[in-house]
């Protein structure tokens, strides 16, 4: 799926951005909240950001980079960052 | 130094069966894990035969992160590696506190590193090709694995030596504890299978076209075979000095006694009879036995004329016409980079269970294998010693005897 150059709401985005994440990281879809700190609960090691990137390139068509990664603590910060890329 | 050297565990994922349970039961009752690949006949294959086998789901014993790193071998050798671990008695918390090392035997990992290729080109960026391809890619991916999921502390590299990898691996590591330089080594072979990695194999026309009766298609020894037939999984067999087995009390299955190799210095894909012969009589000449006390030899033999006729007339000159003598890759094809280890699991199985397996599908012999005992119906017989050849291309050759403990 690729989504880039469609305007997203927010609430779409954080319904698409559950369903890969859960998938991907195999976590429960329920610990991906706003407030919900990222790294930890998707427990992600130096590796993982790799394939963070490719899930969402995969999934919104955008390609974040390391530098994107430093501002985003929680599920939130996330989402406003996709939304603004989109 | 000059340690003894046992088996304390084996492991086993073939298409003889997905457990050592299993894979018995098909040797003593002859079951071929032959079948067809239609995929291979899209793809341009000359023969569509291959052992058949399905790729384990591993995700009820690993992690998400142990697990996109791993690709067919690594997925194999986790699953025969975990079975050699719980019958040798060893768990991650005594692995992680008493060094033992890995030795695997693999030579290729062509469909994760064609996968990789195919999503570098399509997304013309490589940090698309995600975390895992890496750990996939390279030739090591068993050692890298399987070092880092089972906490393994002592030596780790990878032995890459054809069809006799897995023979190697063993024999490698059967130095090193006879040495004393380890008390515990984990070794064994894994071979990929899929349509990417026997293609170029399939174009030198050695396989089997056999179409009509797959089963019957793997015919070493026998005058009317038309070619090998590809096959994998892997196999695990654990190795231990005799003092360390002893001292934790673990159940010793048997004793490596010998290790011979050689290389031919020759052609690169035909075989020679001075190499084979060469490693026969230095396996012999370490074991320090006569050949008379070989109870049954686990031969190479694939199922080409060349490999099949050198091979009956090595063992023939060096240990004579009476020892009983099959080819299990009658049964399971040509398991390349694992079949060195397959087959000393399937022996040990024999071993274990008092018969040999047979040479099935053979019926008529040629010049060659009628002057050897080939044994084409299983056989109830107690088995002392055996010993089992490898041989590859680039004429690396192995051989390994292995005898009960008395």
């Amino acid at each position: 799926m690729n989504m880039k150059n469609t305007k997203l709401t927010q609430e779409e985005i954080i319904e698409t951005t559950k369903t890969f994440l859960s998938e991907e990281f195999e976590v429960d879809e329920n610990s991906i909240l706003p407030d919900n700190n990222l790294k930890e609960t998707l427990d992600l090691d130096s590796l993982d950001y790799v394939d963070l990137v490719v899930v969402i390139e995969e999934n919104f068509g955008i390609k974040l980079t390391g530098e994107d990664f430093k501002e985003i603590v929680t599920f939130l910060d996330f989402y406003e960052l996709v939304e603004a890329k989109l | 130094m000059n340690q003894r050297v046992v088996i304390t565990g084996i492991g086993i994922y073939s298409c003889l069966g997905n457990n050592l349970q299993e894979v018995r039961d098909s040797l003593y009752n002859g079951k071929s894990g032959i079948g067809i690949d239609e995929a291979r006949k899209e793809f341009g294959y000359r023969s569509p035969l291959t052992g058949l086998i399905e790729t384990p789901d591993l995700k009820p014993f690993l992690s998400r992160r142990a697990r996109v790193g791993m690709g067919q071998p690594a997925i194999f050798a986790y699953t025969s590696t975990r079975e050699a671990l719980g019958q040798a008695g060893l768990d991650i918390d005594f692995l992680e506190n008493n060094e033992t090392g890995i030795i695997f035997g693999n030579d290729s990992t062509a469909e994760a590193v064609i996968e990789t290729v195919d999503k570098a080109r399509l997304k013309k960026d490589t940090t698309l090709i995600g975390s895992g391809a890496i750990f996939q890619n390279m030739n090591c991916t068993v050692n890298m694995n399987l070092s880092t999921i089972f906490k393994l502390k002592g030596v780790n590299f990878t032995l890459s030596a054809a069809c006799a990898s897995g023979s190697h691996s063993i024999g490698m590591a059967y130095l090193l504890i006879k040495h004393g330089y380890q008390n515990r080594v984990v070794c064994g072979g894994a071979q990929e299978v899929n349509i990417y990695t026997m293609g170029s194999f399939d174009g030198l026309g050695v396989f089997s076209v056999r179409e009509d009766d797959p089963t019957a298609a793997s015919r070493p020894f026998d005058r009317d075979r038309d070619g090998l037939i590809p096959s994998g999984g892997a196999a695990t067999v654990i190795l231990e000095s005799y003092e360390s087995a002893v001292k934790r009390g673990a159940n010793i299955l048997a004793e490596i006694i010998g290790y011979g190799f050689s290389s031919n210095g020759d052609h690169i894909s035909n075989p020679n009879l001075d190499g084979q012969t060469r490693s026969l009589n230095m396996a012999l000449s370490q074991a320090k036995i006569d050949a008379e006390e070989i109870d049954y030899i686990n031969a190479h033999a694939t199922s080409t004329p060349v490999g099949d006729s050198t091979e009956a007339q090595a063992i023939l000159e060096v240990l004579g016409d009476k020892v009983p003598v099959s080819s299990t890759k009658s049964m399971t094809g040509h398991e390349c980079w694992m079949a060195g280890a397959s087959e000393i699991v399937y022996s040990l199985l024999m071993m274990q269970n008092d018969f040999i397996a047979p040479n099935i599908n053979f019926e008529n012999p040629d010049e060659h294998s009628a002057k050897i005992n080939i044994i084409n119906q299983t056989k109830q017989q107690k088995i002392n010693c055996f010993l089992s050849n490898s041989f590859g291309f680039g004429g690396t050759n192995s051989t390994l005897i292995i005898r009960k403990v008395s």
